[in-house]
């Protein structure tokens, strides 16, 4: 009788174990699905960008014959032009735009002021309209100053900051969790607003500074309609996305595939090397700030 | 319509309570735009009062004010230098010459123009010394508009600090009447770093914002109303005008057919428009479920290498997105990857229409668009789930609830509670998702009826990039593009007023019971 008792409670969890062994190995078998779904482009983007044979698009992934003829190609167009101009204004953006977000978020995290909220609410009204919109005219406005086409980069960048303080909302949810005794002790002992900021809550914000610099820093990389805006036409004051998107028109992919595949490559490298590396500011940042909004 | 209290509400069953939420939202609609107006009638109740009271205190102040002040009215900081506040009153000085300079100089000029929007365009002119002709561009409509806007900001933050300058009189008259001392230039610039940090802080930034997203903004809404495109933007033309709602009717009349093509813009219009907003429900949803799904799987316990898997997702937000999507559209294409390796393995023998049949092109940027979102979902939830209590799902197991019930009773509404906000910035960020549309497809596949002259629209278009492509056509037509534009900001700032009013509803409904 008792031996009854001793041994079903025990098959039962042993089946339960086996049961989560295969529902573990079930979501193992998944995961690698969707690694492998996740990896397969950029496996074969690298393939592809060391294929000789045929410089259009083809329908088998490993080349026949490779080499790094692309790679020697590209710097016989714009592409290192394209690159600089990119890389400059991912670096002054990245700085610039740090500061002003930080500004701006930690004002409207610590100050309690009358224009608070109708500015917050203001905001979120102006990001409700189309920026593309906005385009045409800051176009106009910046061949007017002589910052567009060969000069694109400049404008570029003013483009980039200037709005910037529009995206305050992750650092914001991340100075409010801040607590706010913190300044007020401060405060108490007799620092002021500035010495707040410098000697307190600067160095505690260390993720989201290093959020929002990488978050800053590859906007640019990534920009396709402002830059060709901007540069209209001009191929020297193109950034890569531009340039390297006529690659792939109807009239130029036959010959210029797999020359994009290896500009990809050679673009994707740093930033996901500077990515990787401060993933976990990252996802500290996405974490903590962009769902309270 | 029956209402229930609070206990029969609790005995209804779930499709009941469900209908029941429904038409009592419906319901409420006459109720809430009564209530809309009543909040508008009152904020214009309260601007009036608000001049008033701003314009008892001008005249209170110049009434009762020494002759600093009186003076001051007309020269403005003159009763703060005469004060010995130098900082203050030469800045207001400085302000006022400017101003005055810049509307004698050209403000002026641009501010008679703005009713008609210049009258004479370019014209040969011949010069006698040279013996040849020359154009002179006369007016410029562009200009004008803009520089236009740009002198209307200017006199209204010049009858702002104006203002601020009648205040500051009456104040220090005041402070100087206790017999206290004003603030002299050094406390000022003092107080910038310390009570008046903010201000510091947010100059630069809100500058910007100013100059550069609402100045061209109010630009763009003005564009909507006249008869801008390229035709009216060069050589032979620099003038425009204004045309009233022309262009609404143009776009949104469905018996009006202008563009030149099979069918109207209105229809066009509506068909973008659903698609939109079909496009950005699924787009938003298939990422939010599955990228939920994809954290709990990569959480769930006695599951090794979490950080590896984490990385590999990751790997798509770090590198660019013209990269990675247009390589996936050339992938999808018929000669690309895809179609190859289906074709060699022996499973077809025609390529598959990834991008040139409507539905299979729709179904495969919603597919690719998994692929972008799901590892952005991921890093978001993942911080979420770890938050909710373990012993939420102790207690439910020891209950007896198997894992769906788990899901279902305590892991969704936990989650919708505390990502209902970003659920609603995702949804109408999706409905502005530029680069995903127009990277992959452009657009495509064209959709002939829709299409004209003035521009190709495609099956995929969602209105921005139909937007984009309509600045772009070979007329660029900039007005229309600003009616599309304006409609976007009704549509979306609709949608978000809707569900802010819903939401709340929601959240104490789904708030643990």
């Amino acid at each position: 009788m008792s031996e009854k008792n001793v041994t079903a409670p025990m098959k039962r969890h042993m089946g339960l174990r086996t049961s989560r062994a295969i529902g573990n190995s079930l979501i193992y078998a998944l995961l690698i699905c969707i690694s492998i779904i996740w990896l397969v482009p950029f496996v074969c983007i690298v393939l592809q960008s060391f294929r000789v044979e045929l410089k259009g698009p083809v329908g088998y992934v490993i080349p026949k014959q490779w080499g790094f003829d692309n790679y020697v190609a590209l710097f016989q167009t714009d592409f290192p032009r394209w690159y600089t101009n990119t890389f400059i204004s991912a670096l002054v953006t990245a700085m610039l735009q740090t500061i002003i977000v930080l500004c701006m978020s930690y004002t409207l995290s610590r100050f309690r002021f009358k224009m608070r909220k109708p500015l917050m609410r203001f905001m979120l009204i102006l990001g409700m309209f189309p920026g593309m919109l906005t385009m045409i005219i800051l176009y106009r406005v910046l061949k007017d100053l002589g910052m567009t086409q060969a000069n694109a980069v400049p404008g570029l960048i003013l483009v980039y900051i200037a709005s910037s303080g529009m995206g305050y909302y992750v650092s914001k949810g991340f100075f409010d969790t801040i607590p706010k005794s913190l300044d007020e002790a401060a405060r108490v002992d007799g620092a002021t607003r500035f010495q707040v900021l410098k000697k307190i809550i600067l160095p505690l914000s260390k993720p989201i500074v290093i959020y929002t610099i990488l978050t800053a820093f590859m906007g640019p990389w990534g920009d396709y309609v402002f830059a060709q805006y901007i540069s209209f036409g001009t191929s020297s004051g193109m950034n890569v996305a531009v340039g390297m998107y006529r690659w792939l028109n109807k009239d130029q992919i036959a010959n210029s595939y797999t020359m994009f595949c290896a500009g990809g490559v050679l673009v994707a490298i740093p930033v996901t090397v500077l990515f990787l590396c401060l993933q976990k500011y990252y996802v500290e940042g996405v974490t903590g700030g962009a769902v309270k909004g | 319509m029956k209402t229930y209290t609070d206990l029969e509400y609790l005995k209804l069953s779930k499709g009941q309570k469900l209908l029941y939420k429904i038409s009592r939202f419906f319901c409420s609609i006459p109720q809430k735009i009564i209530g809309l107006f009543a909040a508008l009638w009152n904020l214009i109740k309260k601007g009036c009062s608000l001049v008033k009271n701003e314009a008892v205190d001008i005249w209170s102040t110049f009434v009762n004010g020494d002759w600093k002040t009186k003076v001051s009215f007309l020269v403005m900081g003159f009763g703060n230098l005469a004060r010995g506040q130098i900082l203050r009153g030469l800045l207001f000085l400085l302000f006022e010459v400017v101003f005055i300079g810049y509307m004698i100089l050209s403000g002026g000029y641009w501010l008679s123009m703005l009713p008609t929007l210049g009258t004479k365009g370019p014209e040969e002119v011949y010069d006698f010394v040279l013996d040849a002709y020359y154009t002179v561009y006369n007016d410029n409509s562009f200009k004008i508009l803009l520089y236009g806007v740009l002198t209307i900001f200017f006199i209204i933050a010049f009858i702002y600090t104006w203002r601020v300058n009648v205040r500051q009189n009456k104040l220090a008259e005041q402070i100087l009447a206790k017999g206290k001392k004003l603030k002299s230039g050094k406390d000022d610039l003092r107080s910038l770093v310390d009570d008046q940090f903010h201000k510091t802080l947010m100059a630069l930034p809100l500058t910007g914002i100013l100059i550069f997203t609402v100045m061209p903004i109010v630009f763009m809404i003005l564009v909507a109303f006249t008869n801008y495109d390229g035709a009216h933007d060069g050589y032979y033309s620099n003038l425009f005008g204004w045309v009233g709602l022309d262009n609404f009717n143009t776009m949104l009349n469905w018996n009006v057919n202008s563009g030149g093509s099979v069918q109207s813009y209105a229809a066009t219009f509506g068909e973008v428009l659903s698609w939109t907003l079909m496009w950005a429900f699924f787009a938003t949803f298939t990422n939010y479920f599955l990228g939920m799904f994809v954290a709990m799987a990569i959480n769930k316990k006695g599951i090794n290498l979490k950080k590896l898997w984490r990385t590999v997702l990751v790997m798509t937000i770090a590198i660019p997105q013209f990269i990675s999507l247009l390589y996936v559209s050339k992938m999808f294409a018929k000669n690309g990857i895809i179609n190859g390796f289906l074709m060699n393995m022996g499973w077809i023998d025609q390529a598959l229409p990834f991008w040139e049949d409507p539905t299979w092109a729709r179904i495969t940027v919603i597919i690719t668009n998994i692929w972008i979102g799901i590892p952005y979902l991921m890093l978001i939830t993942t911080g979420i789930l770890m938050n909710i209590p373990a012993d939420l799902y102790e207690s439910a197991r020891i209950d007896g609830a198997n894992p769906w019930q788990q899901y279902t009773k305590i892991t969704l509404p936990y989650m919708l509670f505390v990502t209902g906000p970003y659920l609603l910035t995702s949804f109408t960020g999706n409905m502005n998702n530029f680069n995903v549309i127009y990277l992959l497809t452009g657009g495509a596949p064209t959709n002939p009826a829709a299409s004209s002259a003035a521009g190709t629209v495609g099956y995929t278009d969602l209105l921005i990039t139909w937007l984009f492509k309509i600045t772009q056509g070979a007329e660029s037509q900039y007005y229309l593009a600003s009616v599309v534009g304006i409609l976007v900001f009704v549509v979306v700032a609709l949608i978000s007023l809707i569900v802010y009013n819903v939401l709340p509803s929601i959240k104490n409904e789904e708030d643990f019971q």
